[in-house]
């Protein structure tokens, strides 16, 4: 059925239609729309047989999904940024104790300096953490990435992460088309646990493991996620019979067949980026794209197989790891190793903190990738002025105050010179 | 002479001591008052073969709290455990002591993953199925105490059990807020001008866990299994959120024989520095009267961990100061004077 509606609350209905039995929330923008649209549908009825529970933090709501999972109940959350710091540590225990929880992630930038914009950060910092995570790039994606998520975690019986760009998709109002409850129920068929806390049959689940099965645990974890490399394109497919819509796997590409650079990116970005591969084309360059949709697990062998041979490979993320660089750009690096005929891979770091990436950027850099290769990560629109009076200031003061303080009063500054003049 | 009067006579009887002993002897109750664990029907659930350390008072806790909710529910018990020696001692993988459905996830979650545990219940139609968690008092007073009090407070039907020794004995002994002041830990030595813990800093969970109102709080000791075992069967009969804290000592961490374990429980409300209440929906309703009022250094002195106590002039000064504690505790909480029945 066609729908007008904010991002937030058609996921809050795909989940719906999914049929959870115990939600978990804790808010923490710009998720909260997504579990309020889940409480009120418990609260009237319209969600029937779910348990919705009201936790005092993330850490408790993904322990929640936790013990509720455990003892066979279909389990689900949604969290953002700082939140998934705060549940950090039962993201790896849902991870190893292979516990089938779907999240969303409404991705939002991570403090310090405090932002609730939109980046890649809380996402990127959970990457090594066992879960699926799958990005969306449209309200629609979201709809679909998660009807498939239940269905890969209890197939694979691990957890799964849904990245949702916060506001961009979150906020944003949509036209989206969601699936009839029985289409859903003929495509995720009820939970059935691999593992289960039942007094007829009882066991103990995380009982401590030493070092002579600690690494047989740990590489079926691993094994897991290859498989998932398999079963994320067959159920994509599964799910495009039926629903009529390619989700693409765990890529998907666009203008991409004879195009001398591609450019790699994931989430809300991949629209602007498209509009501007269109112009560039219209211009005569030869340009295409490939969105990541399953970034865990990473889809290296499809990605060498796209990539190989093309001159040029532009990583667009909205994220780095402080210190080393892009985390895309590093993992599309590795799926290049020892690849004869590798392109060029240029990192660009944008849209930090909710920073806009407009096309007029995007232009620049595809074009400056062609001509003027860079090595390390570019960082789109980078203000180099108030970076430079800044550096200058802390070489010459000792005591030169907090960082993020000093750059807001240098814009400060800046704007108000702009208006003098 | 009805039925109920001559039980209710049997159970003024489980007051008197066996001659040398301050143990009440099953013989001596009519059957219904008997003991889960004396029972052959005992469930076991946690059972021999885990790798606790002699006399270990959390090992002989938790086996008796478990058989009871086992038998108060039929057996229709999901126990979630904090880390720590409990999780450690039972489950050396491949080998597990526990003969009933269990799930140890974090060290600070268990009242969490209870609370889902329990909505997995209720969702899949079958609330007959009951959740315990279970920590000790690192995992319970310090972190796992937000879990723990938004389980309270959510008023989820959730038994949490604290075994309290007093201190992180499965990393080394380092003191947590349940460790009592002077005591010495791995972090605090004693050593310096206030050598052991300081007096002035702590956290009462119990009276934490009554402020939140819940149903059903209660302390309780292994000196006194037959007290141990009613609250629990008392706290399963009730739903919402409950709490019992049970005082367990431990011989490695407080430097106590393995044979002393009971003894040491007995001493620690003997002396009044573990009072032993029950509280409902906010408020105490009854203590347990002490039989055989002891100063506190009679229970301070079988421990090394207070050993530093006993050698000067300053030493003697914070043993005035504990018993002052002590007695505080028996004045707030009643504890001498005669039991009342219930």
């Amino acid at each position: 059925m066609l729908k007008q509606i904010e991002g937030s609350f058609s996921t809050a209905e795909a989940i719906a239609l999914c049929r959870p039995e115990v939600i978990c929330a804790y808010p923490i923008t710009p998720q909260t729309h997504i579990v309020e649209g889940l409480g009120e549908m418990v609260k009237t009825g319209e969600l029937k047989n779910c348990e919705f529970i009201n936790v005092e933090s993330e850490f408790a709501a993904l322990s929640v999904a936790i013990g509720a999972s455990a003892a066979g109940a279909r389990a689900y959350t949604a969290t953002a940024s700082q939140g998934l710091l705060f549940m950090a540590e039962a993201v790896y225990n849902a991870a190893g104790l292979g516990l089938p929880i779907v999240m969303t992630l409404g991705n939002r930038a991570i403090g310090a300096p405090i932002n609730i914009w939109n980046d890649h950060s809380d996402a990127m910092s959970m990457r090594d953490a066992g879960w699926l995570q799958l990005f969306a790039e449209s309200n629609q994606d979201s709809i679909d990435l998660h009807i498939q998520a239940f269905r890969l975690a209890e197939e694979l019986s691990m957890p799964v992460m849904v990245c949702v760009d916060g506001f961009i998709l979150t906020h944003a109002v949509e036209r989206v088309d969601m699936p009839a409850q029985a289409d859903v129920d003929a495509y995720l068929p009820p939970y059935e646990p691999v593992q289960v806390l039942d007094p007829k049959d009882p066991i103990s689940i995380g009982a401590m493991v030493g070092p002579d099965a600690f690494t047989e645990v740990r590489f079926l974890q691993h094994y897991k996620q290859t498989l998932a490399l398999r079963l994320i394109p067959e159920f994509a497919a599964e799910f495009q019979t039926r629903f009529g819509r390619d989700t693409g796997g765990l890529l998907r590409t666009y203008r991409a067949d004879d195009a001398e650079m591609l450019v790699v990116a994931m989430g809300s970005i991949n629209g602007t980026i498209k509009d501007t591969i269109d112009e560039m084309r219209a211009d005569g360059f030869s340009i295409g794209l490939v969105t990541i949709v399953s970034f865990r697990p990473f889809p290296t062998e499809a990605l060498r197989r796209l990539l190989a041979g093309r001159k040029h490979v532009v990583v667009i993320e909205k994220s780095f790891a402080v210190g080393m660089g892009g985390q895309l750009a590093n993992n599309v690096d590795l799926a290049l190793r020892n690849t004869p005929a590798a392109p060029q891979v240029h990192s660009v770091v944008a849209g930090l903190g909710g920073r806009a990436i407009t096309r007029a950027s995007l232009h620049r850099v595809f074009r400056r990738a062609m001509a003027q290769p860079w090595e390390g990560a570019h960082f789109l629109d980078l203000n180099e002025e108030i970076i430079g009076k800044e550096l200058h200031h802390v070489r010459k003061v000792r005591r030169s105050g907090p960082t993020a303080e000093n750059l807001l009063r240098r814009l400060d500054q800046a704007a108000q010179s702009t208006a003098a003049e | 002479m009805t039925d109920s009067t001559a039980s209710a006579a049997a159970t003024q009887k489980l007051r008197f001591y066996q001659k040398g002993t301050f143990t009440v002897g099953n013989r001596l109750a009519p059957d219904a008052e008997r003991s889960v664990q004396a029972s052959i029907d005992r469930s076991n659930a946690l059972t021999c073969g885990h790798r606790a350390c002699q006399g270990c008072g959390e090992a002989l806790g938790a086996r008796y709290a478990m058989d009871v909710a086992m038998r108060a529910t039929g057996g229709n018990l999901i126990a979630v455990n904090a880390t720590g020696c409990l999780e450690v001692f039972t489950t050396p993988y491949p080998e597990t002591s526990w003969q009933m459905p269990w799930l140890h996830s974090l060290f600070g979650n268990a009242a969490a993953v209870a609370t889902g545990v329990a909505a997995a219940m209720r969702v899949k139609g079958r609330p007959e199925v009951r959740a315990i968690a279970q920590g000790g008092d690192g995992g319970t007073t310090d972190i796992g105490f937000g879990c723990l009090s938004g389980m309270f407070e959510r008023n989820d039907d959730v038994l949490y059990i604290c075994y309290d020794n007093e201190g992180y004995m499965n990393t080394g002994v380092q003191r947590s807020s349940a460790t009592p002041p002077t005591a010495r830990t791995a972090t605090t030595p004693a050593m310096g001008p206030e050598p052991g813990n300081v007096f002035g800093t702590g956290k009462n969970l119990p009276r934490i866990a009554v402020a939140h109102g819940i149903p059903y709080v209660a302390t309780a000791t292994v000196a006194d299994l037959h007290d141990l075992e009613r609250k629990v069967m008392k706290a399963m009969g009730i739903h919402g959120a409950r709490y019992i804290h049970i005082h367990v000592p431990c011989p490695l961490g407080w430097g106590s024989a393995s044979h002393d374990t009971i003894r040491l429980a007995r001493l620690a409300v003997e002396c009044g520095l573990f009072p032993v209440f029950e509280a409902e929906h906010g408020a105490v309703t009854n203590s347990r009267k002490i039989r055989r009022p002891v100063p506190v250094d009679e229970y301070l002195k079988p421990q090394r961990r207070f050993a530093h106590l006993f050698k000067d002039a300053a030493g003697a000064q914070r043993v005035a100061h504990l018993q002052a504690i002590a007695d505080h505790n028996i004045l707030e909480y009643k504890l001498l004077g005669q039991e009342e029945d219930a």
